[in-house]
């Protein structure tokens, strides 16, 4: 159980042919990244066309799922009464390709000790068919 | 034709309806209010109102956000016009006023009525509005990247790009203060403003994290209220009763990614680029600004935009805004001289033209800006959305 299970229901994207690979590789524990078939560039978010080589060819490359924390903010405000007052909202610039950046939320981690470029890993949460990336503190991280 | 066609459009009136935290009428009336008060202090008539430009345009959805687009205030106006437009994918909100330039020069019409009304005031106290999204919800659009992590108030979805900012430059809450004392401070003097009680640095440190790091004082406070343009052609505006305040030069490019993750530099916002793009289109440097009118959502943007326009050097608002001394009234960069959004109240952005107006014109009485002000910037937004422009005196 992550801290997470006392949130409320998330509110989840609306899937298109381009997200959903994205949105659901988690169902198989992979962390699924638009790639270039031509020049192995990462494409987020997924739009199918390579603005590095201006190829169309792409695919959806599980990635390691490892990645730091570009930034974050820790919440102290119960925003509605469902809400606990501290978690954490992060962006994560990946391992495989810096500018390739994820919003997401860092969990099993104590708020307080998050840091600016911590190593953290992927894990995924199931809600209605979307399988949420969340990342915490990886521990294996040189 | 100039090669700079804004140089050729020049604000030539201004209105304000009452500004509160409640209103006694509905947004459409406030609406009516501010663009009447703007027609009549550009010595016009109804008749001679060809254009209508805002940002973004009736949204129909009753969060106050913008409730009021063209058609419903053209119908109750009944004006003739030969070009309208709202513009919600643009350079931030000064977005309707870049395009009607453009119509301007193409001779689409003469005097363009720009306006931007908030019902925010009286929307919050309905219902759960002005969130990005709710629980449940699918969500569509750019926000969609953020939808599943209960960011719902755009603080916190801002909040990694302050926070990041406050790494990088060092600046510790104590210095950010100045922005909202100062601010408060100059809506002391402004009978308008909705938040005139003055503030120290230790009521902003006392005001409650919102999340980190941002405060409630670091926010703009939610009014009902509308503002409005008049925006001419200079021959036009030679005619009309006031000093002639013209359009010097636009930056209203988009040389980043637009997006509130991938955008580089994720710190400073998209603010770099615009401000060199407009300073392009002039021989005036930032050394002949003699104020700033700056986009003050959330006091970070205020102090990414000192930075970015050349006011002072890259993470050295720090040393700049601390104290208060050079962004006050009389200090080397006066900024948001009514209070600015954070305590005038939140016209997004247009209570920054409207200010900027009435001191380029010295009525701004007793918060007026010392030694006959000529040039004031005003500049608009944070994340990927950002515009901005000079305004002249001659």
């Amino acid at each position: 159980m992550t801290e997470t299970s006392e949130f409320p229901l998330r509110p989840l994207p609306a899937l298109t042919k381009d997200t959903e690979a994205f949105w659901t590789g988690g169902k198989d524990g992979q962390l699924l990244i638009e790639q270039c078939d031509r020049c192995a560039y990462y494409i987020h978010p997924p739009t199918g066309f390579c603005p590095q080589c201006e190829s169309r060819d792409t695919h959806f490359q599980p990635v390691s799922g490892k990645g730091r924390l570009l930034s974050f903010s820790i919440n102290h405000r119960k925003w509605m009464p469902e809400l606990p007052e501290r978690y954490v909202l992060g962006i994560v610039t990946l391992a495989e390709q810096e500018e390739v950046r994820l919003v997401c939320n860092v969990v099993n981690c104590d708020p307080d000790a998050v840091e600016f470029d911590m190593p953290v890993k992927v894990l995924f949460e199931e809600q209605d068919g979307c399988w949420v990336p969340l990342f915490e503190p990886d521990g294996d991280a040189t | 034709m100039n090669r700079f066609p804004e140089k050729q459009t020049a604000i030539t009136g201004i209105g304000m309806s009452e500004i509160s935290r409640g209103a006694s009428k509905s947004a459409l009336g406030l609406t009516i209010d501010a663009a009447l008060a703007a027609i009549e202090d550009a010595g016009l008539s109804r008749d001679d109102i060809d254009g209508m430009a805002t940002w973004p345009g009736d949204r129909g959805d009753g969060t106050g956000m913008s409730d009021v687009g063209i058609p419903a205030l053209q119908d109750a106006l009944r004006l003739e016009l030969g070009w309208y437009s709202n513009a919600s994918e643009t350079a931030g909100q000064f977005g309707a006023l870049f395009n009607a330039i453009g119509a301007i020069a193409a001779g689409y019409c003469r005097h363009v009525l720009l306006f931007r009304t908030m019902y925010e005031a009286s929307a919050r106290k309905t219902g759960f509005v002005n969130a990005l999204n709710k629980p449940g919800d699918r969500v569509f659009g750019p926000f969609q990247w953020f939808a599943p992590y209960h960011a719902y108030a755009p603080v916190f979805q801002q909040a990694p790009m302050f926070n990041l900012y406050a790494h990088r430059s060092g600046m510790t809450d104590e210095q950010r203060a100045w922005i909202a004392v100062t601010q408060r401070k100059n809506a002391g003097l402004n009978p308008n403003a909705v938040f005139r009680d003055p503030i120290t640095v230790d009521d902003f440190l006392a005001s409650p994290v919102l999340c980190t790091p941002a405060r409630l004082l670091d926010c703009d406070v939610h009014i009902d209220g509308s503002t409005a343009i008049i925006l001419s052609h200079v021959d036009a505006a030679k005619e009309t009763a006031h000093p002639v305040t013209r359009i010097e030069a636009v930056g209203c490019s988009m040389r980043y990614r637009n997006s509130w993750v991938q955008l580089e530099p994720f710190d400073i916002q998209c603010q770099p680029k615009v401000a060199e793009d407009m300073f392009n289109r002039t021989d005036l440097t930032i050394d002949d600004v003699d104020m700033g009118q700056l986009y003050n959502g959330f006091s970070f943007h205020t102090i990414n935009w000192l930075e970015n326009l050349g006011v002072c050097e890259r993470y050295g608002a720090k040393d700049f805004i601390d104290g208060g001394h050079n962004i006050a009234l009389d200090g080397a960069f006066p900024i948001n001289t009514d209070g600015g959004a954070m305590s005038a109240g939140r016209m997004h952005a247009y209570g920054q033209v409207h200010e900027a107006v009435t001191q380029l014109r010295g009525d701004a009485g007793a918060r007026q800006v010392p030694n006959d002000p000529k040039v004031a910037v005003m500049t608009t937004a944070g994340g990927p959305l950002a515009g901005a422009f000079i305004l002249v005196r001659d």
